[in-house]
């Protein structure tokens, strides 16, 4: 494979756009209410459409969205985005071994279209830093599923706004995409645990503002998985030492 | 907002989502993160995603669903045994979502 191929013709494409494309239903579902907000919310469809389209954020978009109807200081509407994309951040450091051979504004270009459900798939299908040229029509094809089906439905969502009733509650679709990928990511007792410190720490952090309580939880839940980590093998290792004895 | 206060803030948004995504991709020179700190980011997407779905699963206005009939507690069951029976996404959320639907256009729940 030459690195003239585009990358939308390398096999690993096509890996993640399939990879994607379930999900890409509970992430069009989330667009629609997006869309459906940032209209109720007064936003004019000009602007709905042009935050989801540059943004490129649901939650902070929606985080921001009433600070913004209501005329807070910018620096409020930013600073609470920030806040709710500092996962994002955390995310950045677990993207630097991968990404580091690339030029700058192409890290930042391919990290930009990484949301959460790319991230961790990617995470799944590349362990390991390796063939970039791999890893990247993978995180292509992915993103590329997510970003259209994301971009779409909101749209329809700004379109739709007066037809579609909240109480349907039709962003649930997303929550249901979310639980499943929850679910695929708990394959071992480790993995288990952090899960319930992670949602005990969310909880007992719910007063937090801006969402901080994710972080709180990531916090929480690598604090444990590094307990983890390291008091498995030892234990592991004791056992063994107890067979050849 | 004027609308170029509308303009300046969604400019704004933007390139916190460019900072915050691409934070630790910045700088150029070599970052040295150390091998703990590695592993434990493994946890970081899992332990994001359990926070951020546990209040759309399970509260209502800050508190703990406190009621029978709440559509959500149906339909995220659903989604459980469905994704446990079969590990499929698109079944998890095609069967969570008609359970949810029916229930709260049959019975207001």
């Amino acid at each position: 494979m030459t690195t003239s191929t585009p990358l939308w013709r390398h096999p690993e494409f096509a890996v993640g756009a399939r990879e994607m494309r379930d999900v890409a239903l509970g992430i069009g579902a989330w667009g629609l209410v997006a869309g459906i907000a940032m209209t109720k919310a007064g936003l004019g469809p000009v602007f709905a459409i042009a935050m989801s389209l540059f943004v490129f954020a649901g939650s902070a978009q929606l985080a921001a969205l009433p600070l913004m109807v209501q005329g807070a200081p910018l620096w409020v509407v930013w600073a609470t985005a920030f806040c709710v994309n500092l996962r994002f951040i955390i995310f950045s450091a677990g993207w630097r071994p991968y990404l580091q051979s690339l030029p700058r504004v192409q890290r930042l270009f391919v990290a930009y279209f990484t949301v959460d459900f790319t991230y961790i798939a990617f995470m799944r299908r590349f362990p390991r830093p390796g063939d970039v040229r791999a890893q990247l029509a993978y995180v292509a094809g992915n993103a590329s599923v997510s970003w259209i089906s994301w971009q779409s439905m909101t749209v329809l969502g700004v379109v739709l706004a007066d037809v579609i009733p909240e109480r349907w509650g039709l962003g649930f679709a997303g929550s249901l995409a979310l639980l499943g990928i929850t679910a695929s990511l708990l394959v071992d007792r480790a993995t288990w645990i952090a899960a319930a410190v992670a949602a005990c720490a969310a909880f007992a952090a719910f007063a937090l503002p801006f969402h901080l309580n994710v972080v709180v939880a990531i916090a929480a839940a690598m604090a444990v998985g590094i307990l983890i980590d390291h008091l498995a093998p030892a234990r592991a290792s004791v056992e063994r030492s107890k067979d050849t004895a | 907002m004027t609308t170029w206060m509308t303009i300046v803030a969604i400019a704004g948004l933007t390139l916190v989502s460019i900072v915050t995504r691409g934070f630790f991709l910045i700088p150029d020179r070599e970052l040295p993160i150390p091998a703990w700190l590695r592993e434990a980011l493994r946890y970081a997407p899992l332990a994001a995603l359990v926070a951020v779905l546990l209040p759309e699963l399970a509260m209502t206005d800050d508190h703990l669903i406190a009621t029978w009939k709440d559509a959500r507690i149906y339909a995220t069951a659903t989604g459980i045994v469905v994704f446990v029976t079969t590990r499929s996404l698109l079944g998890t959320i095609l069967a969570g979502t008609a359970v949810l639907l029916a229930l709260r256009l049959a019975l207001g729940w």
